[in-house]
């Protein structure tokens, strides 16, 4: 199989998906599509890894793999290359997991089925497509395509508020890529505009020049924002708990699972790769808002009652912590930082799953309303504890591993400033632990006080299928995290090392150093 | 006299012979039906009377041969260079034949999309009138677009312009389609009149009109010769109707047959954008000059994509609306001239191109929406899914390429004119531009949020679509999801390279 075809199945797959649930005529055939493509999907998913694994076991020590470039638009030195590193392939098998997963937790849902899962392929298309490119144009398209289906998938589908919590995600994250757009077009011209291909611009072959750091210091704010947007970088996190709040139970699995990965993924792709010196230099604002972004997060998922607002706000401040272990600019930080990302998206998903599962029985989503669900609902009401556990992080689950890692990595280095950083973040953990704990207690213990809710079931076939799912995988990554970060790590490291070598200063703006 | 000049005016000649053979068609089936009174035989669900059938699909026809033919390149590969015919009153590149062919294209789905229109018992009389007039514009706009000098550049504007005036008032017992007409005539006639000032003033400054002398003697700016440049943009800006000579675009564009409408918003906008763009390049093209025109027309997109996409938001009428849009997509369009770039000539082009398919896309939607229910508000558009699913399905995928959502062509046509404006040094009107995309993004979801997610008690009624319009729409919309994800026809584009 040659390259471009082994990682454009990526897209492929999702395309012929996509004229399948065009041509599909009952409920059947369209459930019968999804649950074909996502396999098939999560088969290759698997495939790459341990294609990937082979062939760097092969000796291969190119920083890409799979590598492989069809011209495009030659003109302006835009074209369809792809190309995977550990970081990558780690990506797109937590895509693979989720999009596999949120097609069963999807499956009883009503009405316009079919046009649901049309916009949810194109969706996972665009995510997946974002991880496989290693063009900035290409990379920019897939992450555009991933964007916008969230507008109907959560105005048409979605609950309570859904039409001004759409509109918001919507235009905030294209307000986003406006400032992306401009971060591009600043990288690529300022790097000589001969090529649109990161490796080149980041080792200044291929025609690109290095960037001057005056400009650097333009475009890495824009470019970070730009895809911090997505990662819910304070202060520009506000659309993240309206928008999962009201979105259906699959697609906030989708967007807290893969979508808001594509933020952290880029900033540390695109905007500290290709902008080493200005990373280093303006670092540290970012630092201190996504500092701000983890407690605050904390604090605000304290306060809230309802079920969803409570995750968005935790998924806030889990992936403020993304953010937050990519600026610290060590390699542990930064494999945590990844290791993170998969455990997040992955308990996530699970957590959006359950509410989204509860709520479909109790119609509720409102803690103090809630109550006793142990009983009624023993199956969920136990993954939901075990997914509450995942996110405080106790040892082997996920969330342990990767906070583990970010605050140990994040801890090496020297200067007070960090420090006292890593140690104000630190506090997010404990915060973590009050939250989740009332939550489990308030609203699985105790005794039933609404007699509605005694008559309810519990989870159904597809319902456990797609927990299950999620909770094994919570737990591989927490039991033996080692597999994954080594593949993590073969990807962090050429670019820590490249940010790390940029740089011969530390920064000379940051009045706490 | 050289004739063999006459080849290098292949399309306008081509033209002639489709305007004149419609002409001729009109004049024979006419006066051999004309006392026959085909009355309900041309319902519109019946089959149309032989001579309906003449007038509407032979002129169609014979623009697509005409439009195929034109679109065969002749030229070899890679000609930069300009050919001037008839001692300099005639241009020609490469590039002119194909923006002729974006025209040829747009025209061709305005003619087939009208079809329903003329179909209909109060336009029999006048149907073959239609067709002519649409044809001399595009005519005007043809000698426009290729003159090398300020006359001739003014017979096509004129010529561009006045049949446009008819069409605009095509209705005739409708008084808002009088009014329209009226007020773009008088406006047009203003804004000429304000260019041929500019022009006699360059004319002063120069003493003489062909394009070529004029930028050797503009070698240093003074008042006369800036002054005249103002005009000349002001009058252009009229045709390409940019803020604040925009005052006539949304009256007009509502009063007006929405097929004339659709034809206003994406053609004459077009070919006026790309002739500023030879004039300024081909006249001003001395250092301050491009200096003082960068400037004007900084101010001008600026003030065109916010203001009009200011006054999209509140719009109600779906005619309105699209005139506001079509303003701030002018905006966008005019993006490409800066700097006078050759990447900005393609990627203003491309943008035409695109930007032709999916604005007609939209209006042939609006126009076939009217045509079957009278509606044409945002809120009758409120629940059109649940009935007519395929046509708002079709009208998403238009509205999100004139947004410039990937995968459609409008994201990469809207990328590739940022490109190159970035790149001519532009990086805070791309800034501008780009914030602004945001809020077109957030009006132009308004209607996909009303035929999506809005309730209606009373949907527009499902309704089969006319065979024509379903033609065009089906044609728009195919071109407008594989324009830009298939290179072919920008690579196209760039291959011709092109001499500014």
């Amino acid at each position: 199989m040659s390259n471009l075809l082994l990682l454009s199945i990526f897209v492929l797959i999702p395309l012929v998906m996509l004229l399948g649930l065009w041509a599909a005529r009952t409920l059947n055939q369209v459930r019968g599509v999804m649950v074909a493509g996502s396999t098939a999907l999560l088969i290759h998913a698997v495939y790459l890894t341990f294609a990937f694994l082979a062939a760097r076991e092969g000796g291969n020590t190119d920083v890409m793999l799979f590598h492989d470039c069809v011209e495009w638009f030659p003109a302006l030195h835009i074209n369809y290359e792809v190309g995977v590193d550990g970081i990558s392939v780690v990506m797109l098998l937590l895509s693979a997991v989720i999009v596999f997963t949120g097609t069963f937790a999807s499956w009883k849902l009503q009405p316009l089925t079919k046009e649901y899962f049309l916009w949810f392929t194109l969706l996972s298309m665009g995510v997946f497509g974002f991880f496989i490119t290693i063009d900035m144009f290409a990379m920019f398209m897939f992450y555009e395509i991933a964007l916008i289906p969230m507008y109907l998938l959560i105005g048409v589908w979605g609950s309570g508020r859904k039409e001004y919590s759409a509109m918001k995600l919507t235009l905030m994250l294209m307000g986003g890529s406006a400032f992306l757009m401009m971060g591009i077009f600043g990288i690529f011209f300022g790097a000589g505009g001969n090529t649109m291909n990161i490796l080149h611009i980041a080792n200044h072959t291929g025609g690109a020049t290095a960037i001057p750091l005056a400009q650097q210091c333009i475009w890495f704010p824009m470019a970070f924002v730009g895809f911090g947007v997505l990662g819910a970088l304070f202060p520009f996190h506000t659309w993240s708990p309206d928008g999962h709040a009201s979105a259906p139970t699959a697609v906030s699995m989708l967007h807290a699972g893969v979508l808001m990965k594509l933020g952290g993924y880029g900033c540390f792709r695109i905007a500290m790769y290709l902008l080493p010196d200005a990373a280093q230099e303006l670092g540290w604002i970012f630092l201190i808002l996504t500092g701000i972004s983890v407690v605050y997060g904390a604090f605000s998922a304290c306060v809230q009652t309802d079920l969803k607002y409570i995750n968005a706000y935790s998924s806030v401040s889990h992936c403020g912590l993304v953010l937050f272990a990519i600026l610290m600019l060590t390699k542990t930080s930064c494999t945590g930082a990844v290791l993170q990302m998969l455990s997040h998206g992955l308990m996530t998903a699970l957590f959006f799953a359950l509410i989204g599962m509860i709520y479909g029985r109790t119609h509720t989503r409102d803690i103090r309303e809630l109550s006793g669900l142990m009983r009624i609902m023993p199956f969920l009401a136990v993954c939901y504890v075990i997914a509450g556990l995942a996110n405080l992080g106790l040892p082997g689950l996920s969330g342990f591993v990767a906070e583990m890692t970010i605050f140990v990595g994040s801890f090496e280095n020297t200067d007070t400033f960090h420090r006292v950083l890593t140690i104000a973040a630190c506090t997010s953990i404990v915060i973590t632990a009050v939250y989740i704990l009332r939550l489990v207690g308030k609203i699985l213990y105790g005794t039933c006080t609404n007699k509605h809710h005694l008559e309810l079931t519990d989870a159904t076939w597809d319902e456990r299928f797609a927990v299950i799912c999620l909770i094994l995988a919570v737990a591989g990554l927490g039991m033996a995290p080692l597999w994954v970060s080594n593949v993590i790590t073969d990807g962090v490291a050429p670019i820590v090392d490249h940010i790390q070598a940029a740089a011969h200063h530390v920064s000379t703006c940051n009045p706490f150093m | 006299m050289d004739y063999s000049q006459f080849l290098g005016m292949r399309e306008e000649l081509s033209l002639l012979a489709v305007i004149l053979l419609t002409f001729l068609i009109d004049l024979f089936v006419s006066s051999e039906k004309k006392a026959e009174n085909c009355g309900n035989e041309c319902s519109l669900e019946g089959r149309p009377c032989a001579r309906m059938m003449w007038l509407t699909r032979v002129p169609i026809v014979l623009m697509l041969v005409h439009t195929v033919f034109n679109l065969l390149p002749c030229g070899a590969a890679n000609e930069a260079t300009w050919t001037s015919l008839f001692g300099g009153m005639y241009l020609h590149t490469e590039m002119m034949t194909l923006i002729k062919s974006v025209l040829n294209v747009g025209a061709l789905i305005v003619m087939v999309m009208a079809t329903p229109y003329l179909m209909r018992k109060e336009n029999h009389i006048k149907a073959g009138e239609f067709h002519s007039l649409l044809l001399f514009t595009l005519l005007g706009m043809y000698f426009m677009i290729s003159a090398g000098h300020f006359l001739m550049f003014f017979i096509g504007l004129e010529l561009a312009s006045i049949p446009m005036a008819a069409l605009i008032s095509f209705n005739k017992g409708c008084q808002k389609s009088g009014e329209a007409g009226a007020k773009f005539i008088l406006l047009a006639l203003f804004s000429s009149g304000l260019m041929l000032y500019g022009i006699s003033l360059l004319y002063g400054a120069c003493g003489t009109l062909y394009f070529g002398q004029m930028a050797a003697a503009l070698s240093a700016p003074n008042l006369i010769s800036i002054l005249g440049l103002v005009l000349v943009i002001s009058g252009l800006g009229f045709k390409i109707s940019m803020v604040p000579f925009h005052l006539w675009t949304a009256d007009t564009y509502e009063g007006a047959p929405t097929p004339v409408t659709a034809f206003l918003s994406v053609l004459s906008k077009g070919a006026a954008a790309f002739t500023l763009m030879v004039i300024l390049t081909k006249v001003f093209s001395v250092g301050p000059f491009v200096e003082y025109w960068d400037t004007a027309l900084q101010l001008l997109i600026v003030l065109s994509i916010t203001v009009a996409n200011l006054f999209a938001i509140r719009q109600n009428n779906l005619k309105r609306f699209m005139a506001f849009s079509a303003i701030s997509q002018a905006g966008y369009l005019v993006l490409g001239i800066l700097g006078g770039t050759a990447e900005g000539m393609e990627a203003l082009v491309f943008y035409l191109a695109v930007y032709t398919f999916a604005n007609l896309g939209a209006f042939a939607i609006i126009h076939e929406v009217e045509h079957h229910s009278g509606k044409v508000g945002i809120s009758d558009y409120n629940g059109l899914y649940t009935t007519n699913p395929y046509m708002a399905f079709c009208m998403t995928i238009c509205l999100f390429s004139l947004a410039g959502i990937p995968p459609f062509a409008g994201f990469f046509s809207k990328f590739f004119i940022f490109m190159a404006a970035f790149k001519a040094g532009f990086e805070v009107t791309v800034f501008i531009a780009l914030v602004n995309t945001v809020i077109s993004l957030y009006y132009y979801l308004l209607i996909v949020k009303a035929m999506y997610i809005n309730k209606n008690e009373q949907p527009i009624a499902r309704f089969n679509a006319n065979i024509s319009s379903t033609v065009a729409i089906v044609l728009c919309v195919i071109l407008t999801m594989f324009f830009g994800v298939f290179s072919a026809p920008f690579n196209f584009l760039s291959y011709f390279g092109f001499g500014i």
